[in-house]
């Protein structure tokens, strides 16, 4: 057996389950802040909980919580997701270069629910082919810990009083700068893509025509796509910057 | 939320979402060529956080002082390239710590 060499990751289902157990950690705290958004934005306890269960996804969540809190189209609905989760769809793709034989089309089904940033990131990282064992144990902390922090949240945000709520509501934005500004501090395209990205943003949101005009989903996405559209059509000759 | 319109909101977007990570996972196995398209997918995941975060973030708390600070130490955290975790603490304490004043103080 390959895979009998004490420093080497198996490509086992135990395996699976032990390098998500950091993944699930950090969503923890992530769907904790989601969790206390959500109530406070007027989603129950349980709907805050299906909500993160059946679409595992920070940014595409809150996009869709605020669609839906401003009574927002469907067609708005589903444009933001598609747009906002694109890059699940590219990681799916990288993903299968990775795969063994043993990730058939029905495990693919199952296994499609479970690509998240963190998750890809731990299954590109791994010295070994991807099979739908590991794939499958990699997945469920995760899940779990996702679905548990956005209850223990909304549970908290129902009780707490509005000023800890805010405070504690604010944190998801907090962790999407996290994400947003390291990368931004060192690749040049990344950082003019995203002040594009945010004076477009703003502009849909303050200037009164625009803002009256164009719901906060459609100006998320009109804003996202044109500053990578630029960023594209700009940068893409550049020696790239890691591009994954 | 009324359950059904929840509902109805939640199949939608669960729907699109999970289309969006299978079709890609099922249907396609060979590599993205096209340069600039490989760069549209690498800047999205950016551009919508941060489309997503500003301006809204602002007027996140009901108190644009407390949602300033905030930000104020989200940036300054996420600068000196401190954990996911960290950066979300910091953001919540000064907030926290500016409507504590605004809601306590009596400067």
């Amino acid at each position: 057996m390959k895979n009998d060499k004490p420093n080497k990751r198996s490509n086992t289902f135990k395996q699976g389950i032990l390098d998500g157990i950091p993944v699930a950690l950090g969503y923890l705290s992530v769907s904790f802040s989601f969790g206390i958004l959500a109530v406070t934005s007027g989603l129950s306890l349980w709907q805050a909980v299906l909500v993160s269960l059946f679409n595992l996804t920070s940014a595409g969540q809150v996009a869709g919580l605020s669609i839906m809190t401003a009574s927002g189209g469907l067609v708005e609905m589903a444009i933001s997701q598609v747009v906002i989760n694109l890059r699940y769809g590219l990681m799916a793709i990288s993903l299968s270069q990775k795969t063994d034989e043993s990730v058939t089309v029905p495990a693919r089904f199952l296994l499609a629910y479970g690509i998240t940033d963190e998750i890809f990131g731990v299954a590109s990282g791994a010295d070994h082919p991807i099979g739908r064992r590991y794939q499958l144990g990699l997945m469920v902390l995760p899940i779990v810990g996702w679905t548990l922090g956005t209850f223990i949240g909304a549970a908290a945000g129902a009780i707490f009083p509005d000023f800890l709520s805010n405070a504690l509501a604010i944190g998801i934005y907090g962790m999407f700068v996290s994400i947003v500004v390291p990368k931004a501090k060192h690749s040049r395209s990344i950082l003019i893509c995203v002040m594009i990205s945010v004076v477009i943003s703003a502009l849909f949101y303050f200037e009164p025509h625009l803002s009256s005009a164009v719901s906060g989903g459609f100006a998320t996405i009109i804003a996202a796509i044109t500053a990578a559209a630029i960023g594209a059509a700009f940068f893409a000759s550049d020696k790239e910057e890691g591009a994954s | 939320m009324n359950p059904v319109t929840f509902a109805i909101y939640l199949a939608v977007m669960a729907g699109t979402t999970y289309l969006v990570r299978m079709i890609p996972f099922v249907l396609f196995r060979r590599k993205l060529k096209n340069r600039r398209l490989i760069a549209f997918f690498e800047y999205i995941p950016y551009t919508v956080l941060a489309a997503m975060t500003l301006p809204a973030m602002f007027f996140s708390t009901g108190n644009i002082y407390s949602a300033i600070a905030g930000f104020l130490a989200a940036m300054v955290f996420a600068l000196l390239e401190k954990s996911l975790l960290t950066v979300a603490v910091a953001t919540c304490l000064a907030t926290l710590a500016v409507e504590l004043i605004t809601k306590f103080g009596s400067f």
